[in-house]
């Protein structure tokens, strides 16, 4: 455990003396190579210590950005100036980043420490964690079971103590299961609320950038000091950020959708009970439970899956051996040196990806499956529409199950994409969710919440958050 | 070309936008850098970047389509054109496929036989040029990656050219265009401007089109002409002699006069087009089409027309003044310090392009100001020099733009009008020859040439021609009637 339980307290203590910053991030890094078994790092930087000086003093005398202290971990996913960049993959092997994300930037400027870079599935495909080249994460609750994924590194790190907080990126997912899988709080913001400017893309609209925490105050700064318009990023919203970190404390009553399409079979019998139980109290707490409708829900997943398939396989183009990354040294030409490189630098599940989504992009299938998609989608988003002008918020389990073991589902990837059927929507319709534990299951493992809200609504979320952590 | 056949052509021009910076990034476009220097995250396709379109692309996109009357779309989509190759560093090319920014435009070009044709534009659409890769260096392949990102607008003909001679007037009037609006130098040989075409063959009276074939890489106008005319040729032989056309893309190779099929593993390509997730719609708003509207200039047509009606020189004058803008911009700027119009029109048309063309000189590069071109003209029609002394006075401009009454004034050359020095020279003339004044008086008249020639002579061109014949027969009829 850590001496404090937020931001707002550490920089506290270190205001005071009672904390030496240089000291905390000592005994982070000590914990991350005392329980380096999780794998939850590819690169940890020992070199964030250089400045702890430097910021301790700027907190002393009040000169301090916001997020003066904050020890963070960031997915191996997303470029941090002069710094590894592999996606958990062999293509990138070598490579390093030439530029900062603007996320990360944003986390410098407000004087953040970066401990280190997670692991992750590679190019954030996958559930488990399971498909990286650096090896599976092990979930620090029980490590015969996996963190979750993509985030699984970041998941597994803010679980274990081993920083203050992460960041994690949320394409079908990838935030709110591993969060729920190890009993944080992860939050995936509306698409466009955080630049991407830096993410490694994978399926380009739906990828989001978000915050994995263990309170709502860490949450709620770190998505504030995230958020906002970058020209370099021409899909980002330029919307006004809300203070988050000081209005998340609210005793709003809300109005709470639940949809019986999400309580449906798949569904594990001890995460309905703990979600029920949830429900009951949210009721008694006077907030209005509304029976609300998904008609296309059925179709989430394989509408999500056609779409960010189609967008990787041109997305993960640029990883060819021919610039920078691994290159084969087996070919006798120029087609050779592609396919051997891209073989043998690739993972089985970013294979079957690129090759699925080049299927649903071909001349002849395009129309079936790619502009079918398109179209589903919107269907998708309007059934979110609808629904959020009777609520404010959805109620859904994060995933269908708690962590699963490592192994379990690795030969079954349609079982694997089926647990994503909560999280999906939320990328389709581009809206913001949050996952939040509640409780554990008969094995001790965490049961995640999910809550959504309309676009740009993620204050909700982190009221919402606040009042059930309250509890 | 076999009478019996009719050719069905179809253009695709690809020119190279003169923006300051590329079509996603702020990097430079300029030409001829060292290699790799124009790059950044951005255009070296790093993980992680982003596009941010380039505004002015989309105006001058935009004024291309107002130039050739076209459609200008309220939106407009950007689409992914995959395809892996080394100097396309994403693995994609960003262009416009479903929906481009303009539609249904259409051109008229002027044919020898003088009749006018109007010819469809399908479509422009806006991407970015690739790199470049190099594979003469003896070693590996090496890329250069300047080029990569640099705006291209690409211009889609309907298939309405029926002759090589239609798709080179078709092209001239592009580049004409291009360069009146300034959004493209125009230049063919050094790549800012590409053409490929794609050409059938049918009988006369035929509705249906026949099997097309491409041909690319032809790097100049006479190219693309006598391309066409080649592959129109091979496709007639083809046919005559019972085979049939296969559809497939050629190069021209330009020395030997001659097309070979491009290797079906490099055509074979699925491009796989899906909108470009990265960039919001192109939106072009009735405001902004109304503000880039305003930088569109006179074209080339009105400005021949205009030349025609206000300056009253005849349309083959209006026509080759107004073939390139800075050409006609010189002219008007002559014309703002003479009156002469038509003398203007002259010394360009004949002095100054013969210079041009001999020199490969660029109009704007032109040694002679068109300011000193105009007081050279007011230097003739007001009577300091003859027209033949400016003949001389203006390649001593051409050494130096020097304002050419300073290299009169300097060389002496001011036109003898003194009536007194006229008399005096005139008078030393027939006075040195009795005999031709005999021949005179006696009746033949032309020895008047010899005399005019003789005083020029003595006056070293400089005595005004009119005063001096006007002398010369005052002189001669005195001495017949003996005073």
């Amino acid at each position: 455990m850590l001496p404090y339980k937020d931001l707002k307290e550490k920089q506290e203590l270190i205001r005071n003396g009672q904390l030496s910053l240089k000291e905390n991030i000592q005994s982070f890094l000590k914990k991350i190579d005392q329980q380096s078994d999780l794998n939850a790092f590819n690169f940890v930087f020992a070199d964030s210590i250089e400045l702890a000086d430097a910021i301790e003093k700027k907190i002393i005398n009040g000169s301090a950005g916001k997020l003066a202290g904050m020890v963070i971990a960031v997915k191996d996913v997303i470029a941090i100036k002069n710094k590894p960049l592999t996606c958990s993959s062999r293509i990138l092997e070598g490579f390093i980043s030439i530029y900062n994300a603007t996320v990360v930037q944003k986390l410098i400027e407000e004087d953040a420490l970066i401990i280190g870079k997670t692991n992750c599935d590679e190019f954030a495909m996958g559930g488990s964690n399971e498909n990286s080249a650096f090896g599976p994460v092990l979930n620090p609750l029980n490590k015969k079971h996996v963190p979750g994924g993509s985030s699984g590194g970041s998941a597994a790190a803010v679980a274990a103590h081993l920083c203050d907080a992460a960041i994690g990126t949320d394409t079908g997912g990838s935030i709110r299961q591993p969060a729920s899988y190890c009993g944080i709080l992860g939050l995936k913001p509306t698409y466009g609320r955080v630049s991407r400017y830096g993410l490694t893309a994978y399926a380009s609209s739906f990828d989001s950038i978000g915050p994995m925490a263990k309170n709502v105050y860490d949450l709620a700064i770190l998505l504030e000091v995230m958020s906002g318009y970058d020209e370099m990023d021409s899909t980002s919203i330029n919307k006004p950020i809300d203070s988050f970190h000081t209005k998340f404390r609210s005793h709003v009553k809300f109005r709470i959708g639940i949809a019986k399409e999400h309580f449906d079979k798949g569904l594990s019998i001890e995460v309905n009970e703990n979600i029920q139980r949830v429900i009951a109290q949210l009721k008694n707490d006077g907030h209005e439970i509304i029976e609300v409708e998904f008609p296309h829900a059925e179709y989430s997943i394989a509408t999500y899956y056609i779409l960010a398939m189609a967008e990787a396989s041109a997305n993960l183009s640029r990883f060819d051996g021919a610039r920078y990354g691994h290159r084969s040294d087996d070919g006798i030409d120029l087609d050779a040196m592609y396919t051997n490189s891209r073989s043998e630098g690739f993972g089985e599940e970013v294979k079957r990806r690129i090759m699925l989504g080049t299927y649903a992009l071909s001349t002849g299938y395009y129309d079936a499956y790619y502009k079918k998609a398109q179209k589903v989608r919107r269907l998708i988003q309007n059934d979110f529409n609808k629904v959020f002008e009777k609520v404010d918020l959805v109620l859904t389990p994060t995933s269908p199950t708690t962590a699963f073991e490592i192994g379990a589902m690795i030969d079954d990837p349609l079982q694997m994409y089926l647990m994503d059927i909560y999280t999906t929507p939320a990328n389709l319709a581009g809206i913001p969710g949050v996952s939040l534990p509640i409780g554990n299951d008969s094995k001790g493992l965490p049961i995640g919440l999910q809550f959504m809200s309309d676009r740009l609504g993620e204050l909700k979320l982190l009221q919402i958050t606040n009042l059930l952590g309250e509890q | 070309m076999n009478n019996k056949y009719e050719a069905v052509i179809g253009l695709e021009v690809h020119a190279q936008l003169l923006t300051e910076s590329k079509i996603f990034c702020g990097c430079s476009t300029k030409f001829g850098n060292p290699p790799n220097s124009n790059v950044c995250p951005v255009c070296l396709g790093h993980p992680g970047v982003l596009p941010v379109l380039n505004k002015k692309v989309v105006e001058f996109a935009a004024l291309m389509g107002m130039a050739t009357n076209c459609e200008i779309k309220e939106k407009s989509i950007f689409a992914r054109k995959n395809y892996f190759y080394p100097d396309s560093p994403k693995g994609w090319q960003t262009s416009q496929f479903e929906e481009p920014i303009c539609e249904n435009g259409h051109l008229d070009i002027t044919l020898s036989d003088g009749t006018e044709k109007c010819l469809g534009i399908t479509r422009i659409h806006m991407e970015e040029d690739a790199g470049k890769s190099i594979h003469d260096l003896g070693y590996d392949t090496c890329v250069d990656l300047n080029r990569c990102g640099v705006p291209l607008i690409e211009i889609v003909s309907e298939p309405d050219m029926r002759s090589p001679e239609d798709a080179y007037l078709y092209l001239t009037k592009i580049k004409q265009i291009i360069t009146y609006l300034g959004i493209c130098d125009g230049n063919m040989e050094e790549g800012s401007l590409r053409c490929d075409a794609n050409i059938s063959i049918r009988l006369k009276g035929e509705t249906e089109l026949g099997t097309k074939t491409e041909v690319k890489n032809m790097n100049s106008f006479r190219n693309v002409e006598k391309a066409i005319a080649h592959e129109i040729e091979r496709q007639i032989e083809i046919v005559e002699e019972g085979g049939r056309i296969i559809q497939q893309t050629l190069l021209w190779d330009a020395d030997h006069e001659e097309v070979s099929p491009m290797r079906s593993k490099e055509e074979a390509h699925d491009y796989r087009y899906f909108p470009e997730p990265d960039l919001m719609p192109v939106v072009v708003s009735e405001e902004w089409k109304a503000e880039i509207a305003k930088n569109l200039p006179e074209l080339p047509e009105a400005r021949k027309a205009r030349f025609i009606s206000e300056y009253k020189i005849p349309e083959y004058d209006a026509a080759v003044l107004t073939t390139e803008r800075p050409l006609a911009d010189y002219y008007e700027k002559v014309i703002s310090v003479t009156d002469d119009y038509k003398s203007a029109s002259n010394w360009v048309m004949t002095d100054v392009l013969k210079i041009i063309k001999e020199d490969k000189v660029d109009i704007t590069e032109f040694k002679v100001s068109p300011e000193n071109l105009g007081k050279l003209i007011n230097l003739i029609n007001n009577n300091t020099i003859s027209g033949k002394i400016a003949k001389s006075v203006f390649p001593e401009m051409l050494k130096e733009d020097k304002d050419p009454e300073t290299i009169v004034k300097d060389k002496n050359l001011v036109q003898i009008t003194d009536t007194s020095a006229i008399d005096g020279i005139v008078d030393t003339i027939l006075d040195n020859n009795p005999g031709q004044v005999e021949q005179y008086l006696g009746g033949k008249e032309t020895v008047l040439g010899f005399f005019v020639g003789q005083v020029m002579k003595e006056s070293r061109g400089k005595a005004n021609p009119q005063m001096v014949n006007e002398t010369l027969k005052k002189k001669l009829e005195e001495k017949r009637t003996g005073e």
